[in-house]
């Protein structure tokens, strides 16, 4: 079987001020070299992070490739490459065939424009000729469903056709290589279901698809094949059920805590390290499971090496689909002063019936604030997790209602409630 | 994700391709995925593979400029029209610049209409990576066609615009005397260059520091008054002439207005200046262009 996708040795490298406080003004580059070529101000230290480090792999034309892992461990940095958004820093790969990607769909959609001409537009901007088009056109205006809006412009459009008539032109790109990355698949779960029911379709034609997903049952269901990324790394490749099945096993037994022996494997830079995380109880007790209505504390230690810019710690709380509840940082007056080296605590309370339900896992940072862009000197992605459980007897958002509630967070409001008439 | 049970798909979309339609398959492209290259190069081959995208690019902005015909082409009349009167009342008949043999409506006409695509097209070029962002952090393609087509689209205002100038010579009755007039496009090419390699330039930096679009309007205040729009380039003293060519567009104007009025035959030695910058910045831009270009959808 011909190969459709091979990497040799893929590396990323971002740096971190390129990734945080590139776009910036001219003006504050003018002044910061000016400063630096006088001697005022000491080199900006360069943190450097590989996304990617020697990834190499490569899937046969009609395979089905899963790849699984935390985020930040590289699995969009991958379709970035895949797709060509961004260039490798070493390393090369192979693709052979079109590409599709479902990221793309509706780019460069312009709402002046008709829907007869956006699909002329959008079609070029996939990657297809002119006469190609010309000869789908029929095709795509037929599954959009919308044929009588055809030539009204799209700005008119409801944001249903509008997804349906970028989609059927994406779908009509009959790429021989599809890329998907079901986290960034916008849209609602009709739209989801149809690309993954496209992906299905795919798999019967003999076409290639790598496939990014945080979902294990969809990943053991569609690929013949799975890789795992941790830190920008292939941990594993081989057998989805099983790949699948000792992701899964490391992943929790991260669990509720974490911590580092050494600075050398701490996260971290020469200004301060992470030295552990733990979810606590109001007593200070760590803790797995926690009840809705009771504050639960997110503990960072940390040690700070040398006297430097003031230093906060920083949290992000994601909910049970991975989707970023909330971000949290210290602004205290205090954290104006420069910082001393030492080791610290700094424990972030999030009050009482916030969280939603289930599983929730914290990204914990360690930062200096170099206005307005944020450096983060220590970080871990998905530090700690724990398990927010309601016990339905009680004072919290759910009051007696038992059935599955949406939402990031679940707030208990305050209700005032008044007989008006 | 919230679903993960599946369902046959309702339609089938992919359907095999009948025989005779197998022409308008497209290729099998092997494509090589390499780090950004540290020499920036031209490559001509994608450009050629993508030239529909380019042509897909400037229709999609023609198209939404004219959409309302009217409003369309009156703004792209009404600009250099103004623009000219004003010109011919303040520096014509107040302060009375010299204007050589050609009478002076014409001769600002003639210098209103390449200053106003060039200023367009710096413009649009100078923006063209930033409002296309959905474009360049979600799909590749040769980032150096969205300045491209960005410079290409203000030759359509230009030719609304032309008539004015046609008026203005009806009117004056300065008509083209030599074959010159064929040498016209040819300097219109030469502001294309140069609006290029700025263009290149400035969508490059515009993409990396977000108040350069706030400095542009500075120097496209000072341009036409070192460009020679408003009086004729000859006619001021010689060692000053030759600093003006530094300005490439200073060369478009004289030589425009030589092949279409009739004006003195430029200074070929200044002529000469003028195209080495344009070349020059064309070069420069494109480089610079060129390796910043696999770094734009992490930095913008």
């Amino acid at each position: 079987m011909p190969v459709a996708i091979e990497t040799q040795e893929l590396s990323k490298r971002y740096r971190l001020g390129q990734m945080q406080a590139a776009y910036g003004t001219l003006r504050d580059s003018m002044t910061r070299t000016a400063a630096r070529l006088a001697g005022r101000v000491q080199p900006h230290e360069r943190q450097e992070i590989w996304a990617l480090r020697d990834v190499s792999f490569s899937v046969r034309e009609g395979g089905v490739l899963g790849v699984i892992g935390r985020n930040g461990a590289g699995k969009s940095t991958l379709l970035k490459i895949l797709t060509r958004i961004t260039a490798p820093t070493t390393g090369r790969a192979i693709i052979r065939g079109r590409v599709g990607s479902l990221l793309e769909v509706g780019t460069g959609f312009n709402p002046e424009l008709t829907g007869r001409e956006n699909v002329f537009l959008n079609g070029s901007i996939l990657g297809m000729k002119r006469r190609e088009i010309q000869h789908k056109l029929g095709d795509i205006v037929e599954f959009s469903g919308i044929e009588k809006f055809i030539d009204t412009p799209v700005k008119r459009y409801s944001s249903g056709m509008y997804v349906r008539l970028a989609f059927s032109v994406a779908a009509h790109l009959e790429p021989e290589i599809l890329l998907v990355d079901e986290v960034l698949a916008v849209g609602d779960a009709e739209f989801q279901q149809r690309c993954l029911g496209r992906m299905e379709d795919f798999s019967g034609t003999g076409r290639t698809v790598l496939f990014v997903s945080h979902n294990m049952q969809t990943i053991n269901q569609l690929c013949d094949r799975a890789i795992w990324l941790d830190g920008g790394t292939i941990v594993e490749d081989g057998e989805p059920s099983e790949v699948v099945t000792h992701y899964l096993h490391t992943t929790h037994s991260s669990g509720s805590s974490i911590s580092w022996p050494d600075d050398e494997s701490s996260p971290g830079d020469d200004l301060a390290r992470l030295l552990s995380v733990r979810t606590i109880d109001e007593e200070g007790h760590a803790v797995e499971t926690i009840d809705v209505r009771d504050a639960v504390g997110i503990e960072i230690r940390f040690r700070v090496l040398r006297r430097g810019p003031p230093l906060f710690a920083k949290i992000r709380v994601r909910d049970r689909r991975g989707d970023i509840a909330f971000n949290a940082m210290d602004i205290e007056p205090h954290r104006q002063e420069s910082s001393m080296p030492g080791v610290y605590r700094a424990t972030a309370w999030i009050q009482p019936n916030l969280l939603q339900e289930g599983t929730t896992t914290v990204d914990v940072a360690v930062c200096t604030l170099n206005a307005p862009k944020l450096h983060q000197r220590a970080q871990r992605y998905e530090a700690v997790a724990f398990t927010v459980f309601d016990s339905g007897d009680g004072y919290s958002a759910r009051g007696r209602f038992t059935g599955p509630m949406s939402g990031v967070v679940r707030p208990l409001l305050e209700w005032s409630v008044e007989r008006v008439d | 994700m919230t679903q993960t049970k599946l369902e046959p798909p309702r339609e089938r979309i992919v359907e095999e391709p009948h025989r005779d339609e197998a022409h308008l398959q497209p290729e099998r492209r092997t494509t090589v995925i390499r780090p950004a290259t540290r020499w920036p190069h031209l490559d001509l081959r994608e450009l050629w593979h993508y030239r529909e995208l380019l042509f897909r690019l400037v229709w999609r902005d023609v198209v939404v400029r004219y959409k309302q015909t009217f409003l369309g082409v009156t703004w792209a009349l009404l600009v250099p029209a103004l623009t000219t009167t004003v010109y011919v009342i303040v520096f014509g008949k107040f302060a009375k610049f010299p204007h050589g043999n050609t009478s002076y409506p014409s001769l600002v006409a003639a210098g209103v209409i390449p200053m106003q695509y060039f200023v367009s097209a710096l413009i649009g070029s100078s923006m063209s990576l930033v409002s296309n962002l959905p474009l360049v952090t979600k799909v590749y393609f040769p980032r150096i066609l969205l300045p491209l087509a960005a410079v290409v689209v203000p030759l359509f205002d230009l030719a609304v615009a032309l008539p004015v100038l046609l008026v203005l010579m009806a009117v004056y009755n300065t008509w083209p005397d030599s074959a010159a007039v064929f040498l016209a496009p040819a300097f219109l090419g030469l502001a294309v260059i140069t609006a290029l390699g700025i263009g290149f330039l400035l969508s490059t930096f515009t993409a990396r520091w977000r108040d350069v679009p706030y400095m542009l309007p500075v120097f496209l205040q000072v341009l036409p008054l070192v460009s020679g729009v408003m009086y004729a380039l000859n006619e001021i003293p010689k060692k000053w002439q030759w600093l003006f060519s530094l300005n490439p567009m200073a060369g478009v104007i004289a030589g425009w207005r030589w092949a279409i009025l009739g004006e003195a035959e430029p200074n070929w030695g200044q002529m000469t200046v003028s195209v080495s910058v344009a070349i020059l910045f064309f070069v420069l831009g494109l480089a610079v262009f060129r390796s910043f270009e696999p770094r734009f959808a992490d930095t913008i």
